[in-house]
């Protein structure tokens, strides 16, 4: 691949790598709110 | 009669199932081709500063929307709307919501079935042995229900059924049904894509043949990547990114604020949303771009990619290439490929119900079956006819006006309504409670301002979009020559200017000399042409000049363009009917809300 290509298509691929598997385990990591709450309806 | 007590398993589930909605048969097919017309590499910057401005503010403002109509009793988009704004229009704009669903439904579980249909065939091991032209025409003989490739009569329409009552029964068990198709599909997807990636950026030049001495998947994975900077100046670039990351995180569907409607009422949206908007990008930048393009590049050649790259590509080109695997991997392949397609589709097409479902059992007190199963027979009412008629023009009519236009029109609207009618303050509020992470604040102010300029800009350019989509060109000509329309435009589409241009083409008894002579020339500069790569760039342009000739000269192509000039009325026929009857029980489900003394404010 010619050098410009595989950096951007490494820098586009790691970054939205790193974000989503960010974003994912702060999801595990972060415990729900467990209060069921549905108030009635207007 | 709110008694719309579902609600989500897990967090997990619901970032799944929300991914699962967005991530769809166009992250694979789509997302390569829109990025090999627009620039290669620099397009992923338009690509990327969209998602940021209007991909996620509206996943934002979806999700938002959702929860809060969902804290009313109300899981569909009419009354999501209805409960946000005074005025009684609202509601009415909101049938977008429930239309544009069982719509794109109709056509979308006919393309499910081709992949479960496809992965039958690849296990029988049918295209074994096959030739290019013989697996593309395989694809031609399916789709015309006339012909049958197994001996199985009408197996088009017996896939399609079948897909649609698979999607019924899954339905018909509430969101735990859609949850669990979703934990399983979602990896499984990832696993199948990852697989193929795989193969796709380690091919190189192994896949170079006497017939095709130049293919090599670098080419496809340079052809895509190399930035052209200069590209980034055209509004067309921008304007093909914008309707990526549109159609990519399917927004404006109504099927995020379903979702959303059955969270908790301080359940997070900010995370959640992100996450499942990220998770999306990762299927359709880091596995979308590494399987079509290099794999077709390794074997065919970047000639025949530029000039074939589309979604075709999926059924008549992959199950070819993936013969040249051997006849074990082939069949691998081929589950995994359109195995991933149909997690891809179906779990998109299963959101694709619960509006409806949610609207009847919020408004009419339909039980979750009654939902389903009148769910399964609108739309195999509606998508009979894509089936029946789908050479002649129906499922792309669908495709056009449910799938493309009205996405825009409502995304446009509610984004209007959630910034400027229910106001930021709340608004901004209501995206924030509850929330795991921090958003930046200036998101308040791209919500408010830039999400709907640059939407209403998309909507202006696919109405107005000037002749070949030539932004630059058109603008400078505009002095001298006015405005000239494409026939891709929304204008040119009402007319049907495309397809008669076409007859007037063919018709015209100088036509077949004048590509005769354009082939002719073709012909010539590839015999003087030493580079092998450059003979090979000429050699797919002679094919497709052939191809156009061949077409031309066949009185079964003329038939076939007359004939959609009648069937495409008829599409869009049964569409405004769809439109008016959901307008219609909004209606009525208002009188009920009245009598009832539970109208919303």
């Amino acid at each position: 691949m010619n050098s410009s290509a595989l950096t951007i298509m490494l820098l586009a691929q790691v970054t939205i790598t790193c974000f989503t598997v960010y974003f994912f385990f702060t999801v595990l990591r972060t415990p729900d709110k467990g209060e069921d709450d549905f108030p009635p309806g207007p | 009669m709110s008694t719309n007590k579902q609600e989500w398993g897990s967090r997990v589930g619901l970032i799944l199932a929300m991914a699962g909605n967005a991530v769809g048969l166009g992250n694979f097919l789509r997302f390569p081709v829109q990025a090999v017309q627009n620039g290669g590499g620099a397009f992923i910057i338009p690509y990327l500063v969209c998602f940021l401005l209007m991909g996620i503010p509206l996943l934002l403002i979806e999700w938002s929307m959702g929860r809060f109509g969902g804290r009313f009793g109300n899981h569909s988009t009419p009354y999501i709307l209805d409960t946000m704004a005074k005025g009684r229009l609202w509601k009415y704009f909101g049938v977008f919501g429930i239309f544009t669903n069982i719509a794109v439904a109709a056509y979308y579980c006919y393309i499910e079935s081709w992949t479960m249909s496809y992965v039958f065939h690849s296990i029988g091991g049918t295209f074994s042995g096959k030739s290019q032209a013989e697996v593309a025409g395989f694809f031609n003989d399916y789709v015309d229900i006339g012909v049958s490739t197994t001996g199985i009569p009408y197996e088009a329409v017996i896939f399609y059924i079948f897909c649609l009552c698979l999607n019924t029964w899954i339905l018909s068990r509430g969101l735990s049904g859609v949850e669990k198709v979703a934990k399983i599909g979602m990896p499984l997807l990832i696993l199948f894509a990852v697989f193929l990636a795989i193969k796709g950026l380690t091919l190189g030049t192994s896949g170079a043949t006497p017939e095709h001495p130049t293919a090599s998947a670098i080419d496809g994975l340079n052809f895509l990547w190399t930035p052209q900077f200069d590209s980034l100046t055209n509004p067309k670039v921008w304007l093909a990114a914008a309707g990526q990351i549109f159609f990519t995180l399917s927004v404006g569907m109504g099927t995020i604020h379903c979702y959303a409607a059955y969270m908790r009422s301080k359940q997070d949206i900010a995370l959640n949303g992100v996450s499942a908007g990220f998770m999306n990008e990762f299927v359709e930048v880091v596995l979308g771009a590494s399987i079509v393009i290099p794999i077709a590049a390794g074997y065919l050649g970047i000639a025949w990619v530029q000039e074939n790259a589309g979604f075709g590509m999926a059924f008549q080109t992959m199950p070819y290439l993936f013969q040249q695997w051997g006849p074990i991997l082939a069949v691998v392949a081929g589950v995994f490929w359109f195995g991933l397609l149909f997690f891809a589709g179906i779990t998109s097409s299963l959101a694709m119900g619960t509006p409806w479902m949610g609207f009847m059992k919020d408004e009419f007190g339909w039980q979750q079956k009654k939902g389903a199963i009148s769910f399964g027979i609108i739309v195999l009412i509606l998508g009979l006819p894509t089936v029946f008629f789908y050479n002649y023009g129906v499922f792309d009519e669908y495709d056009y006006w449910a799938g493309t236009v009205s996405l825009v029109v409502f995304a446009l609207l509610e984004t209007v309504l959630f910034s400027w009618i229910f106001g930021m303050t709340k608004g901004w509020h209501e995206i924030n409670l509850g929330a795991d992470i921090k958003l930046p604040i200036i998101l308040k102010h791209i919500i408010k301002w830039v999400t709907p300029t640059l939407l209403l800009f998309v909507f202006i350019g696919s109405v107005i979009t000037p002749k070949g989509n030539d932004w630059a060109g058109a603008f400078s000509r505009l002095g001298s020559e006015g405005w000239t329309l494409d026939n891709s435009s929304l204008i040119k589409q009402l007319s049907n200017a495309g397809i008669k241009e076409e007859i007037a083409t063919i018709q015209n008894p100088a036509t077949i000399p004048a590509l005769q002579q354009e082939a002719d020339a073709i012909r010539a500069s590839m015999e003087a042409e030493t580079d092998l790569k450059e003979k090979a760039k000429y050699q797919v342009k002679l094919d497709k000049k052939l191809g156009s000739i061949a077409t031309v000269s066949d009185p079964g192509h003329l038939e076939i363009l007359n004939k959609k000039l009648t069937y495409i009325p008829f599409a869009r026929f049964m569409l405004l009917g769809l439109f008016i009857g959901i307008a219609v029980l909004v209606y009525v489900a208002y009188n009920i809300r009245v009598k009832q003394g539970r109208n919303t404010p």
